[in-house]
């Protein structure tokens, strides 16, 4: 199939007007960051840095973001755990009941999050008895997140084969060598990949963070619901939206170049 | 694999018996022990965690509330059940959710192809690069602000009234139609990157050979690539679709007076404080989902989520 110039051409005239309309809205935020209108009226009335200044000073805000940054961490770690075990036993082994596991990874993500969240807002606190606290937040956001590792190393396992098991193996190491010098180093750009998107999951949450969080736990996005409406807080809300979106293209960046290389070296 | 009892009879010096070794040959002997070990832990975490929990859900949509109290009474009752099975509202909210999903859904599916194609098989490699960074990188700005944003784009004093206006447009402003426009803004990128993945898995030698062979562009794409990327597209919809199915901050933001099924969830556990009155309605995307994924699971479309 040979596209033609003409076709080319509106492909990426589409492409261009897509990306246009994803941007408008963060550009609005971005240029609401420093008007000095608070409720976000257009065109902004006068521009101000005073928002940026608050924002980097707000102590709730700081917490907010560390808070998240703890939970994305200790959640993407488990499930990047759970993740890799599952898709290594899926892929290499056949079962009874697969397709009920394959199913069971899935459902955290394929079920709506309120659904998610009073099921395990009741289980912890009917069934269990535990008070909620950063801990339950903690373990519901690693149970939807295992899915984004699943299906990342799984792809990747079953590009790979055995080959290299197999040789590795009939070499004499064992299956901790193999697994340690020649699976996990192919799968280390699906792991980073599936990583990134479950601590991006994990960090943007805010359903079944609502339902699972405990009364002293604020979040980045608990923080952005509680203070969004607020006339004094909603422009530094735009500066940490933008701030976020800006530091994001560092992990992003890293796992494009990561995935890049190992394209050209195949 | 049992290949490694070999080296006994060569020079070989005889692999160290640490105790490594040892329950790596063990394990390597016993597969279904491997397995064993593999599935153990995940299992454990999503059977205690999540399934025990879903089950739970399920049981207390058959318990009741007392009305005085407020405290749960655990004895069944098929009352919940059929409130939420005959009651107009619920009937209302469930069309009105199911039709802004599908909508929201065939809405993302139908931006994310182009975008896609032109990532994967037109932009050069660099181009590629850019390109998704150029759409991951809204995944980070917070579901709560891009909402919030949009709401500020719609508004009578936002910046579509005041670009549509020289053309005699103006704002759809708040209500059905802006929740359409803000959840499938929401969800686009979950739909363009497992069909962009999708389009980078088919190989440019089958569409060359369809192009040799004498097919247009349109039917190599309809014939070639439609099939191929089938499944990446299903399982983009399961995204769209089932995050729209639960939600309900956005519908707040900028719905207008409108609910969805995640509002009478909300509110049911919250204001209400009638937990298995919520469950009861909960039941109804749960029963949605699990047809959808038994509609698409012969698509192979939940090995592509």
């Amino acid at each position: 199939m040979r596209l033609s110039r003409l076709s080319r051409s509106v492909l990426g005239v589409i492409t261009v007007l897509i990306l246009a309309v994803i941007y408008l809205p963060l550009g609005v935020v971005f240029i609401n960051s420093f008007s000095t209108s608070q409720s976000l009226s257009w065109p902004p009335p006068g521009f101000t840095l005073e928002w940026w200044g608050k924002a980097f000073q707000s102590a709730g805000a700081l917490d907010a973001v560390l808070t998240s940054l703890q939970l994305a961490v200790v959640a993407t770690v488990v499930s990047l755990v759970l993740g890799t075990l599952i898709s290594l036993a899926l892929q290499r082994f056949e079962f009874f009941g697969r397709d009920a596991v394959s199913l069971l990874v899935i459902l955290p993500i394929a079920l709506p999050g309120i659904i998610t969240g009073i099921a395990l807002n009741n289980f912890f606190r009917t069934i269990l008895g535990v008070p909620l606290s950063i801990w339950t937040v903690v373990i519901a956001h690693a149970t939807f997140c295992i899915v984004t590792v699943f299906n990342n190393v799984i792809a990747r396992l079953r590009r790979l084969g055995t080959n290299f098991e197999d040789a590795s193996a009939d070499l004499g190491a064992g299956i901790w060598t193999t697994f340690r010098l020649v699976t996990f180093p192919q799968l280390r750009s699906a792991l980073f990949a599936g990583g990134l998107l479950a601590f991006a999951l994990s960090f943007d949450e805010i359903i079944v963070t609502t339902f699972t969080a405990g009364s002293g736990v604020t979040t980045l996005p608990i923080f952005i619901l509680n203070n969004m409406f607020r006339p004094n807080q909603a422009p530094i809300v735009s500066v940490i939206a933008v701030v976020l979106v800006l530091v994001s293209i560092v992990p992003i960046y890293i796992a494009q170049r990561i995935a890049g290389a190992e394209r050209t070296e195949r | 694999m049992s290949d490694t009892a070999a080296p006994a009879q060569q020079r070989v010096p005889a692999p160290r018996q640490s105790l490594a070794r040892r329950g790596s040959a063990f394990f390597s002997a016993h597969p279904r022990l491997r397995l064993g070990f593999l599935i153990s832990a995940p299992l454990l975490w999503l059977g205690i965690v999540y399934v025990v929990a879903l089950a739970a859900l399920l049981v207390t949509a058959f318990w009741s509330v007392d009305s005085f109290t407020g405290e749960i009474s655990q004895t069944w009752t098929f009352d919940n059940i059929v409130t939420v099975l005959t009651g107009s509202l619920y009937q209302t909210v469930t069309v009105r959710t199911v039709g802004v999903a599908l909508l929201v859904t065939v809405i993302d599916v139908l931006i994310a192809l182009p975008i896609a194609f032109f990532m994967a098989k037109v932009a050069g490699s660099r181009m590629q690069r850019v390109l998704v960074i150029a759409v991951l990188m809204p995944l980070w700005a917070s579901y709560l602000v891009k909402a919030y944003a949009w709401r500020s784009v719609l508004s009578q004093d936002g910046i579509l009234q005041w670009l549509l206006t020289p053309f005699g447009g103006s704002t759809p402003g708040y209500g059905l139609t802006a929740t359409v426009i803000t959840l499938s803004y929401l969800w686009l990128p979950y739909v363009i990157l497992p069909i962009y993945a999708g389009l980078e898995r088919v190989p440019d030698a089958l569409l060359e050979a369809s192009g040799d062979l004498g097919g247009k562009t349109w039917t190599t794409l309809r014939l070639v690539t439609l099939p191929l990327i089938w499944p990446a597209i299903i399982a983009g919809s399961i995204f769209s679709f089932s995050l729209s199915l639960g939600d309900y901050l956005t519908v707040n933001i900028v719905g207008g007076a409108n609910q969805m099924l995640g509002n009478l969830v909300y509110t049911n556990v919250g204001a209400a404080n009638n937990l298995p009155l919520a469950a009861a309605i909960a039941l109804i995307p749960i029963a949605i989902i699990f047809g959808y994924l038994a509609l698409v699971r012969r698509t192979g479309a939940l090995d592509n989520l």
